[in-house]
């Protein structure tokens, strides 16, 4: 965190910015609307750092970690449960050689899933953050076929045991937020603060800042994005396949 | 028909019609009943999935949509063309548009997941959003096909209905391109991501939209006892045997030209030959609604037959659903390249073909549309004069 502002006081600010557009759905929850921005600061662009030879296949911390922060832990229906972040087995054709990976939302920086939103859900916080405002979402999925990496997921029945900090809505479409609750108040999303404890994989930070953990890290060697093809300028960058 | 036709409301008291009503009605409510159980109970009592996101309701409300807007093809023929043989049918022709359009966007609304947000659809937009253009294209079609019926209904604004079919008819090139689009423009799907499905999806209109107004012709004009000459019906059905052949050719071209980009020959060989249902479906297609409405259509032992052209009609709408099914789920099933050229496993998300089994709230949702467009039309024309009391060949 780089602001000069106390950030009880900004938060307080933005509390006071998004009221407006922000409803309380009972007492101690609310769900995020559009002001959100009056957090995310223009000057930072949040992203993660994977190093896939320090990710070990069998691990699943960082998806148990988000399941159990968000509160998205599956009804047992695997192909209609939330999934938040998954890990993946890419394997070569020919050698057979293979690496095991966490997909998660990209969080890019021209998201296909923004595009496409008809009412403008989905949207990036100027930090790069891509978040689906739940209070405008009609439940189209059409950001579901748009991203490239299958990182949404459409909640298919009631859920229960709802983070206050997390929000989730029967008929409306969700992903990772990047941990907001968590970073906005200067702390790691929930994954990275797992995965330091298994093989210390993620790094999460700053891409904008060269003197940060991340930016430091990225200057150690090249890191590729998923479907560089593509050109979304995803915030979420993997080493090592 | 060189006699100004004699419109008129189809009448009363006809033997089946309220059998006929009620069963549509019928239908409608049991489509109600599947969208208020998808709503209530969540889209985990449907088939669709997080990876199958858009299922059978879609297939439906887009054969819908995509019909209505080749529904006005024989109001365009007239209006647009100077085709004078079909001037007696545009006003049905407008109807049929609109009713279609209704059920099909009926279904699309029912299937969202907060379809009691719609206000918000209406309120709230993104004009990078193709979704975005498309309800206003949906909705400045109802308003243009609506103009254009009222203006052919008015016998004092006759000047104008060249004019106002001109601007219905590049409306819905425009509207059926913003349908295409919403697949065209899924950038990291390989099925999908192509201009040409924009062409594909006006091709297919015209097809669905001849083959659906062929039969609500003759079953509304068999329901009132009025003549329909032999010839009109099989210069219908010849029309649509040439639009079926036009919609092959760029379908053709969808698949021949996926099979040339290395990054999509996969996705093209999936559906020409190792998907295995899809495989199957989409060869189904190709001979239920494009060789066969050709053959029916154009074959000399059939020429000038009325049971041929029906068939033909009716075929081509099978066929034309399975082409929907085809592009709409086969194309979800495959798995996203999250690594082009290495394979990637994992749950349910990755890897493999997805499976996909529509429920029968989704089989109710769409068919309720279907009912919709239909009830619609019939009571449109119990109450309007679209229909010329003769249209004998004569």
């Amino acid at each position: 965190m780089n602001g000069a502002a106390d950030p009880a006081r900004r938060d307080f600010l933005a509390r006071l910015g998004g009221a407006a557009a922000t409803l309380a759905l009972a007492p101690g929850l609310t769900l995020m609307a559009g002001p959100a921005e009056a957090k995310a600061s223009g000057g930072r662009r949040w992203g993660l750092l994977i190093d896939l030879t320090r990710c070990a296949s069998g691990c699943e911390g960082c998806v148990k970690a988000c399941g159990e922060e968000n509160g998205w832990a599956g009804a047992g229906r695997p192909a209609t449960d939330a999934q938040w972040i998954r890990k993946v087995t890419v394997k070569d054709r020919k050698s057979g050689a293979s690496a095991g990976l966490p997909v998660l939302c990209q969080h890019c920086a021209e998201p296909p899933c923004v595009d496409v939103c008809p009412t403008g859900a989905s949207f990036k916080r100027a930090d790069g953050v891509v978040l689906v405002d739940k209070h405008i979402c009609i439940g189209c999925r059409y950001c579901m076929m748009a991203c490239p990496f299958g990182a949404r997921s459409f909640v298919h029945e009631d859920v229960t045991d709802q983070k206050p900090h997390a929000p989730r809505g029967k008929g409306t479409v969700e992903s990772c937020t990047l941990c907001v609750h968590r970073i906005d108040k200067g702390g790691q999303p929930a994954c990275v603060e797992a995965c330091a404890k298994e093989g210390g994989a993620m790094i999460f930070g700053d891409l904008n800042d060269p003197q940060g953990a991340l930016g430091k890290a990225l200057a150690r060697g090249l890191a590729a994005r998923l479907r560089p093809d593509l050109a979304l300028g995803q915030g979420v960058l993997y080493r090592g396949l | 028909m060189a006699r100004a036709a004699v419109f008129a409301e189809l009448r009363a008291g006809r033997p089946g019609a309220v059998g006929i009503g009620l069963a549509l009605g019928a239908v409608v409510l049991l489509g109600l009943i599947a969208a208020h159980a998808m709503e209530t109970e969540g889209h985990v009592i449907t088939g669709m999935t997080n990876r199958v996101v858009w299922g059978m309701p879609h297939v439906f409300a887009i054969f819908l949509i995509v019909a209505a807007s080749g529904a006005l093809n024989v109001a365009s023929m007239a209006s647009v063309f100077g085709r004078e043989a079909y001037k007696p049918l545009s006003r049905l022709s407008g109807v049929l548009a609109l009713a279609l359009l209704l059920g099909g966007l009926a279904v699309l609304v029912l299937d969202l997941g907060r379809p009691d947000r719609l206000i918000v659809a209406m309120t709230h937009f993104n004009f990078r959003s193709i979704f975005a253009w498309n309800i206003f294209l949906y909705t400045g079609f109802v308003a243009v096909v609506g103009a254009y019926l009222v203006i052919m209904m008015s016998p004092r604004w006759a000047a104008r209905v060249k004019t106002a079919g001109t601007v219905a008819f590049l409306w819905r090139l425009i509207l059926t391109t913003g349908t295409g689009s919403i697949f065209g423009f899924l950038l990291a799907r390989p099925a999908y991501d192509s201009a040409i499905l924009a062409p594909l999806f006006i091709a297919l209109s015209l097809v669905f939209g001849q083959a659906a107004f062929l039969l609500v012709l003759l079953g509304l004009a068999r329901f009132d006892g009025r003549p329909v000459g032999d010839q009109l019906v099989t210069r219908l059905a010849r029309l649509l045997g040439l639009l079926a052949a036009v919609a092959l050719y760029f379908t053709a071209l969808q698949h021949l030209t996926a099979l040339y980009a290395p990054a999509r020959a996969e996705s093209a060989r999936f559906v020409l030959v190792e998907g295995g249902i899809y495989t199957l479906l989409f060869w189904g297609h190709v001979l239920i609604g494009g060789v066969a409405p050709m053959v029916l259509a154009w074959h000399p032992a059939y020429a000038g037959r009325r049971g041929p052209a029906i068939l033909a009609a009716a075929l081509a709408l099978i066929g034309g659903m399975v082409q929907i099914y085809v592009i709409v789920i086969g194309g979800q099933v495959q798995p996203l390249p999250l690594f082009p050229g290495l394979i990637v496993e994992g749950g349910v998300l990755d890897g493999g073909v997805a499976p996909y089994a529509p429920s029968l709230p989704e089989f109710g949702l769409g068919l309720g549309g279907v009912a919709l467009a239909l009830l619609g039309v019939a009571l449109a024309a119990r109450f309007l004069p679209l229909l010329p009391l003769r249209l004998a060949d004569d």
